[in-house]
């Protein structure tokens, strides 16, 4: 998928389908070949009003079709800091 | 690519020569340093003005002896963050007295006019258009500063001394 | 304290009206990222993992109370109610919006502070120590210089576009709490024979991907010649320093690739061109910026008064005292440091209501004053000593009193994996791990200083090359893995840490510091010999052996 960080108020967002941009990563347009990475991260690129920093990040994809993040830096991007009930919320 | 000189969009009075281009009797040009120093002394002697671009990364050591006979100076910003003009503006104007047109050229944008100003450059090619019409505005953005160049503007350590001096002097 | 006056906040109010423009031209698209970027950054505006990062300068480490009470004001207002302080004395805030800095911004210059040149390529924060002005021994107040430095160099034009950032740090005392020789200009400021103030200079300090220990450029440079001995340098950096890897940019690559010897030639050369220009600083100039600086007005007061008497019985005040409390020059008085390093807590974070009463208490007991240290700690610099009971109550109420200073669990690290876009593994679970690990008092007393830094990526803004003990996260395979160092010094005697062996797993890391620190125990010649001189009488193998044997 791809991923980038919103302009105006940083918040994490991922490329949609639907040439747009989705906050969840539910929203993910998930790809498969180099190419059409490549093609997804110039559409996402393009938008540099939008969106800034884009780039390409894994996704796993479970069984059930749901998708979750392909490593630790987008599990954190996704689900939030590590550190636990020691920082104020 | 609009000139900025003056505060104002001017006409390029200079035509800009490239190196295998002949030169003109006479005319204003602005030509390559390495054009130049093949025949400094030729060229500086033709009649019209001449103009030599410096590139950002060769010492102006080497155009100093020819600086009393150019019009213009064209140094270069590759890229808006690469600052080494700055430091050939400042020595070409306060340590060489040059007098004639400083030309920034390169990737010229509105946020850094004033600290081309204060290098000593008076001449701009603004790569955007709105970037030219907003140049006196921008030049009037700040008006405390910090260090000393050879723009001839007051530092605050100083506009504080020229106050306490003042003050005591009223007493 | 320095006292900014209409022409500081004049300069600092046009710089917020430039950036509310700048803003505003990118979020219209009138300027692209890639034009808009270099320009944020020179506001301390970071993109990171997933949110804005806002870095704010709090020059040379000195706030007053109101200048804190702001930096509470925008943690509630702009941010997730913290903040967190950085080893270079300034505050990071990790959730802003673009969109709302211009104000954060217009309502931090109201009480006189800026983020000006707190990232970029180029001159950053003056650093001093956190005991600057209070200090027993000190020469003279070393911030009077770096508020001389940090004008010459705010805005700067000439020098705002580096080929790399640049970092100043100045010392005063013979013990050097401000770490110079690890930065691209050192300054020790000392008296020569003749008495006249001066500085040794070093240049070409540096941790990250290739760290250096700076080399003395010139012994003496008087303090009249300061800002044009600077220029000389920069100036000579600014034309010859690499631009064609950002890896091979910083000046201490420029120093090693020419030589001391040859780049302190250059850079003579240069400033016997400038030496009696317009920089040269008179007495009256100098004067000048002293006369804003004010001090408080000490009373004459007793070493041992009635109520530290009283106190002595309570063991847990004891404890802090003896920990976290220090000599300072007038008798009667002392420098009080604040833990940010709670049990099991990220370490340098504090929130906004803790910052609001550390205010509150710094205008009670210490005339206003609050210091912020490169090991992300706070100080109160002025605390009468009678009144230290009643503080401390105080502080260990909002968190902010355990006695870990200089132990170790008082762990310097940087944000790493969880907050930034560089790092490559995680840093603060690993401190908060850590400071569960050796959360007993009496254990830490026992094992003595130590200093441990955490670095999530060879950036090192955990400064890991000179901890004690360092920590480097890297990443393997898609692991969390960790290099440790030990034996390093950021102080005047600065070195850099040698590695243990192979790198370690993120579940690993605590029980090897454990293991490190069972064998310092069973090591060292007496229970005073530090950690880090039993490192440096025995050297890295018989550690290395420990703690690999069952690995």
């Amino acid at each position: 998928m791809v991923t980038a960080n919103r302009t105006w108020d940083g918040v994490v967002i991922y490329r949609t389908a639907a040439h747009g941009w989705s906050a969840e990563l539910a929203g993910a347009a998930i790809v498969r070949t180099s190419d059409e990475a490549r093609a997804l991260l110039a559409e996402a690129v393009a938008d540099d009003v939008g969106a800034v920093g884009a780039y390409i990040a894994p996704v796993e994809i479970k069984n059930s079709g749901a998708i979750k993040p392909g490593n630790l830096r987008e599990h954190i991007r996704s689900e939030g800091l590590t550190i636990g009930p020691s920082v104020p919320a | 690519m609009p000139l900025v000189k003056s505060g104002r969009v001017a006409t390029d009075t200079f035509v800009h020569l490239a190196d295998d281009a002949e030169l003109p009797g006479d005319g204003a040009v602005l030509i390559s340093a390495a054009r130049f120093l093949e025949n400094p002394e030729a060229i500086s002697r033709r009649l019209g003005k001449t103009g030599v671009t410096w590139p950002n990364n060769r010492d102006v050591d080497d155009l100093v002896p020819y600086l009393d006979r150019l019009a213009m100076v064209a140094l270069v910003f590759p890229t808006f963050r690469d600052g080494r003009a700055y430091s050939q503006a400042r020595l070409l104007r306060e340590r060489y007295g040059f007098k004639g047109e400083l030309r920034a050229t390169g990737q010229v944008l509105r946020d850094q006019f004033l600290f081309m100003l204060r290098a000593g450059f008076d001449a701009f090619e603004v790569k955007k258009e709105a970037d030219a019409e907003a140049f006196t505005s921008t030049a009037k953005r700040y008006s405390v500063f910090y260090q000393p160049t050879g723009d001839g503007r007051l530092t605050a350590l100083h506009q504080r001394m020229q106050l306490r001096h003042s003050e005591s002097a009223g007493q | 304290m320095y006292a900014y006056d209409e022409l500081d906040r004049t300069l600092i109010n046009e710089r917020v009206s430039e950036f509310r423009d700048q803003v505003k031209r990118r979020l219209s698209g009138e300027l692209t990222e890639d034009e808009f970027k270099m320009l944020r950054l020179q506001n301390g505006v970071y993109l990171q993992l997933h949110a804005y990062m806002f870095r704010v300068a709090i020059p040379y480490g000195t706030l007053s109370s109101k200048q804190l009470r702001g930096l509470a004001h925008v943690a509630r207002r702009y941010d997730r109610g913290y903040g967190h302080f950085t080893t270079r004395q300034n505050i990071q805030y990790n959730w802003i919006k673009l969109a709302e800095l211009p104000d954060a911004l217009a309502d931090l210059a109201e009480v006189g502070i800026h983020s000006m040149q707190t990232s970029g390529n180029n001159t950053r924060n003056v650093t001093s120590d956190q005991w600057a002005g209070v200090a027993p021994g000190e020469i003279e107040d070393p911030r009077i210089w770096s508020e001389l430095l940090r004008q010459y160099t705010t805005l700067h034009p000439e020098f705002s576009f580096l080929p790399r950032k640049f970092k100043f740090a100045i010392t005063a005392s013979a013990h050097d709490r401000a770490a110079i020789k690890v930065h691209d200009i050192g300054l020790r400021l000392h008296k020569n024979a003749e008495g006249e103030t001066g500085f040794e200079v070093l240049v070409g300090g540096g941790l990250g991907r290739t760290p250096f220990i700076a080399k003395t450029i010139k012994p003496f440079v008087p303090g009249r010649d300061l800002l044009s001995y600077v220029e000389a340098i920069l100036r000579v950096y600014n034309q010859y320093g690499r631009r064609d890897n950002i890896y091979k940019a910083r000046i201490k690559i420029l120093v090693h690739e020419l030589g001391i010897e040859k780049f302190a030639q250059e850079v003579e050369e240069e400033w016997l061109q400038i030496r009696d220009s317009a920089l040269t600083l008179d007495e009256s100039v100098v004067e000048e910026v002293r006369s804003r600086f004010s001090y408080p007005v000490y009373e004459k007061l007793p070493h041992l008064p009635d109520e530290l008497k009283k106190a002595a019985h309570d063991p847990l005040f004891e404890r802090w005292r003896r920990n976290s409390v220090f000599p300072h020059k007038v008798p009667g008085y002392a420098i009080v440091t604040l833990s940010l390093k709670p049990i099991g807590g990220p370490p340098g974070d504090a929130t906004a209501e803790q910052m609001d009463t550390i205010a509150d208490l710094a205008d009670k007991y210490s005339f206003g004053e609050i210091r912020v240290g490169h090991e992300q700690n706070l100080a109160l610099p002025h605390v009468a000593r009678r009144d230290l009971p009643v503080l401390w109550k105080a502080l260990d109420k909002i968190g902010v009193a355990t006695p870990n200073v200089n132990l170790v669990s008082d762990i310097i690290a940087c944000p790493g994996l969880d907050y930034c876009s560089l790092a490559n593994a995680r840093s603060i679970p690993i401190a908060q791990e850590l400071t569960r690990r050796f959360a007993n008092h009496d254990t830490a007393d026992l094992i003595g200083r130590l200093h441990i830094n955490i670095s999530g990526c060879i950036n090192a803004c955990g400064h890991h090359h000179v901890g004690h003990i360092g920590i480097l996260g890297v990443e393997k395979n898609g692991e969390e893995f960790y290099q440790i160092t030990i034996g390093g010094r950021a102080d005047e005697n600065a070195e850099l840490g040698a590695l243990i062996g192979p790198a370690v797993k993120y579940g690993e890391v605590a029980d090897v510091i454990e293991d490190i620190v069972e064998a310092y125990l069973a090591l060292r010649a007496r229970p005073d010999e530090l950690f880090v001189d039993t490192v440096k009488r025995l050297g890295v193998e018989p550690f290395r052996e420990r703690v690999y044997a069952t690995r």
